[in-house]
């Protein structure tokens, strides 16, 4: 299979009121490119999944978002991101407040071998967020409340983070998130290590979160792209072959290469 | 080709299989065994020479301080009692008690003790001059042949060839009186080096060790962790920093004495550093150490998770930031442990420090890393080439300390290895 010459994403890949807008980005990896001419919205407050075969690009583009890309020394990436309107590939910004803004999780849970609370309280110490210790308790409880971790980890807050199950980690990431108040969050595969019962909670963490904040999440799992995201684009060697509501990405997909996707054929 | 014959080929090949293990197998316990042997053979050697330096034979004495003969009071001043004729006092009461007759005799009997015997004379009374007219018990040093004879020869057929008649009637009598004993060697572990090997001790080569050393950690430790850092976190990957890359894993292949070299031509000759100090020795130690926390350094940052760094940078910390408060601390216990093991092999090391006149003959403890010092196993190497027993006695003995000091930190860079293994 190669790439598709002078494709034109179909469906809906902009949106009226954009929170990040991508425009005619490419990724190159030395020579290698990875990423071919994207343009894509993601909407203020929905819940965007990224879905495609493995491979094909989904963490390169999401990486783009926050300039995690940065850190690859032969990793190039052309054309324009604007975050509300803002150019973030601009020579001009500094990717350290750009990072707070926008938040990423991993896919391996990664919590600091630290304690849970020095986990959550990092973000914030780090930008100055907190004036007081009493300051920084209430983000802290607050962020793992919103993280729907508090519960489980309130009287052991000093205990290490990577004690933790999986579930409670990935949680715990997304709590250390939320903590620097991002308004974009990055999901990368946030539930393929967990098990069902942990993905489930995830999933359900998501769909609350998207009330503050924005959500873009690559995911393996259609199902879990079908119950968390409003939206769904269809990646596929590089390219957005098709973006829609979720609904119709899943029921009346417009592209042949998304069809045979989600029918199984491959991926 | 039937499964048969097939079955029949794998059970065949079983045999063939089991024996080439059950042969791997014994080769390799034969190399294990054969390395045990060599270890015990040398630790036994050791041992077995160098157990004896920890005790020392002393004559326990009645001695009247008299005096009239020493010309000196209680109220003397301290360099009157300082300089008192002890030797004389010694040499009067030996005379007495045991009537050597002739001048060779006499000669013979002041022999079998120590010129250190009147040092300990001395301090007594400068401890406490009230002593003076009264009449002490002091255990003296007895002359390292004496020494010898009493701990290891006495029994043995011929080992008392060394000595005169007269000196073995009074050596019999002074064990028949039950004064000849053996006693733990404090002069060993508080002396300097010494001519007289009955007095000579580790105490100036372990200060100088120690100084030694220091300077090397302060210097090598900072320097070695910062350069890691820059060549695994900041540095760009290019042509200049591989070629710094290959050079610095080349350094640490370098042979020691070549840095002993460098150290003389730079320090010494161009930069006038005082030769046979602990400073230009730490100097010296500090290049040959460098190479290896800097590798140490690198690999204990690599193994960092990259996952943690991401963690870091993706809540917006800044390089800095995730190098210092992440990547830095999970680090520090394999840096920690390189830098031991590179502390470990300069303490050993000799031959560099010979070069830059570490090999001098000094008697005074060094007080700061500008005196003139030698360290333990350049301390080794001029007692082995000295042909009195007691100084053979004294290398094994000085290369057990040594070995200790080695089993010490060896024992803590595999604790701090443990620790970073539990981490993840
Ligand atoms: N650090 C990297 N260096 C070089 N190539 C990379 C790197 N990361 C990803 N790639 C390449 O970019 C392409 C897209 O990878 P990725 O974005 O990880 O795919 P996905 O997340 O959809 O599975 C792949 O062909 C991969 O080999
Ligand atoms: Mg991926």
């Amino acid at each position: 299979m190669a790439i598709i010459e002078n494709h034109k994403t179909v469906g809906i890949p902009l949106c009226k009121e954009p929170k990040l807008s991508a425009r005619d980005v490419s990724v190159f990896y030395g020579e290698k490119q990875a990423i071919f001419n994207v343009d894509l919205d993601i909407g203020a407050n929905e819940v965007i999944a990224l879905i495609g075969p493995s491979g094909c690009g989904k963490s390169t583009f999401l990486r783009c978002l926050n300039r995690m890309n940065d850190t690859i020394d032969i990793c190039r990436v052309t054309g324009s991101i604007l975050l509300d309107d803002n150019n973030i590939y601009d020579a001009r910004v500094d990717v350290v407040p750009l990072r707070a803004q926008v938040g990423m999780v991993f896919q391996k849970p990664n919590p600091f071998p630290k304690s849970i609370y020095d986990n959550v309280a990092y973000g914030p110490r780090i930008h100055g967020l907190a004036t007081s210790r009493v300051d920084l308790d209430e983000i802290v409880e607050k962020s793992l409340q919103r993280a729907g971790l508090w519960g489980e980890v309130k009287d052991r807050l000093h205990s290490p983070g990577t004690g933790l199950s999986g579930g409670q980690q990935q949680r715990l990431c997304i709590a250390r998130t939320i903590a620097v108040d991002p308004e974009v969050i990055l999901m990368d595969e946030p539930c393929s290590a967990l098990d069902p019962i942990a993905t489930a909670k995830i999933e359900e963490l998501i769909d609350e979160l998207r009330e503050n904040y924005t959500i873009a999440i690559v995911t393996h799992s259609m199902q879990q792209a079908a119950r968390v995201s409003q939206r769904t684009a269809y990646f596929h060697l590089g390219q957005v072959i098709e973006v829609n509501t979720t609904d119709k990405v899943f029921t009346t997909p417009q592209h042949q290469l998304t069809e045979a996707y989600i029918t199984g054929r491959f991926g | 080709m039937t499964s048969q014959s097939t079955r029949e080929k794998v059970a065949r090949s079983m045999k063939r299989r089991r024996a080439s293990e059950a042969r791997f197998r014994i080769y390799g316990m034969m190399s294990v065994m054969f390395g045990m042997l060599c270890l015990v053979v040398l630790f036994g050697d050791i041992f077995s020479k160098g157990l004896s330096a920890f005790r020392q034979t002393i004559l326990t004495a009645d001695i009247v301080i008299d005096g009239d003969y020493l010309d000196i009071n209680a109220r003397s001043d301290v360099s009157d009692l300082m300089n008192a004729n002890y030797e004389g006092l010694l040499k009067e009461h030996f005379k007495n008690e045991m009537q050597p007759e002739g001048r060779s005799e006499r000669r013979d009997l002041y022999s079998l003790i120590s010129v250190g015997a009147s040092w300990q004379l001395q301090k007594e009374v400068l401890a406490d001059p009230n002593l003076i007219g009264k009449s002490i018990t002091i255990d003296l040093i007895v002359d390292d042949d004496v020494d010898q004879w009493f701990k290891r020869d006495r029994s043995k057929p011929g080992a008392s060839s060394r000595f005169s008649e007269a000196q073995l009637r009074w050596l019999q009598t002074w064990i028949d009186e039950d004064r000849l004993a053996t006693r733990f060697n404090s002069q060993f572990f508080v002396n300097g080096d010494s001519r007289e090997p009955e007095l000579a001790g580790i105490r100036g080569a372990m200060t100088g060790t120690l100084l030694t050393l220091l300077v090397t950690f302060f210097l090598s430790f900072p320097v070695g962790v910062a350069a890691a850092i820059y060549l695994e976190e900041f540095a760009p990957k290019n042509r200049l920093t591989e070629i710094v890359e290959i050079n610095i894993n080349n350094l640490a292949a370098v042979p020691s004495i070549t840095f002993g070299l460098l150290g003389l031509a730079i320090f010494i000759n161009m930069f006038g550093v005082a030769r046979s100090t602990p400073l230009v020795g730490g100097l010296v130690l500090t290049l040959m150490t460098l190479p290896t926390i800097i590798i140490s350094g690198r690999a204990a940052i690599k193994a960092v998770p990259p996952s943690i760094r991401e963690a870091a940078l993706g809540l917006g910390a800044s390089k800095m930031q995730t190098v210092f408060h992440h990547v830095l601390p999970l680090a520090m216990p394999g840096m920690l442990t390189g830098t031991i093991i590179g502390m470990a092999q300069a303490l050993g090391e000799t031959a560099p420090l010979l070069m830059i006149g570490m090999i001098a003959f000094v008697v005074d403890v060094p007080g700061f890393i500008n005196d003139p010092s030698t360290v333990l196993p350049v301390q080794i190497f001029l007692w082995s080439d000295s042909p009195e027993r007691a100084f053979t006695e004294r290398t094994s003995g000085a290369i057990i300390v040594l070995l200790g000091f080695l089993i010490i930190m060896n024992t803590a860079a595999v604790l701090l290895r443990r620790r970073l293994e539990r981490r993840w």
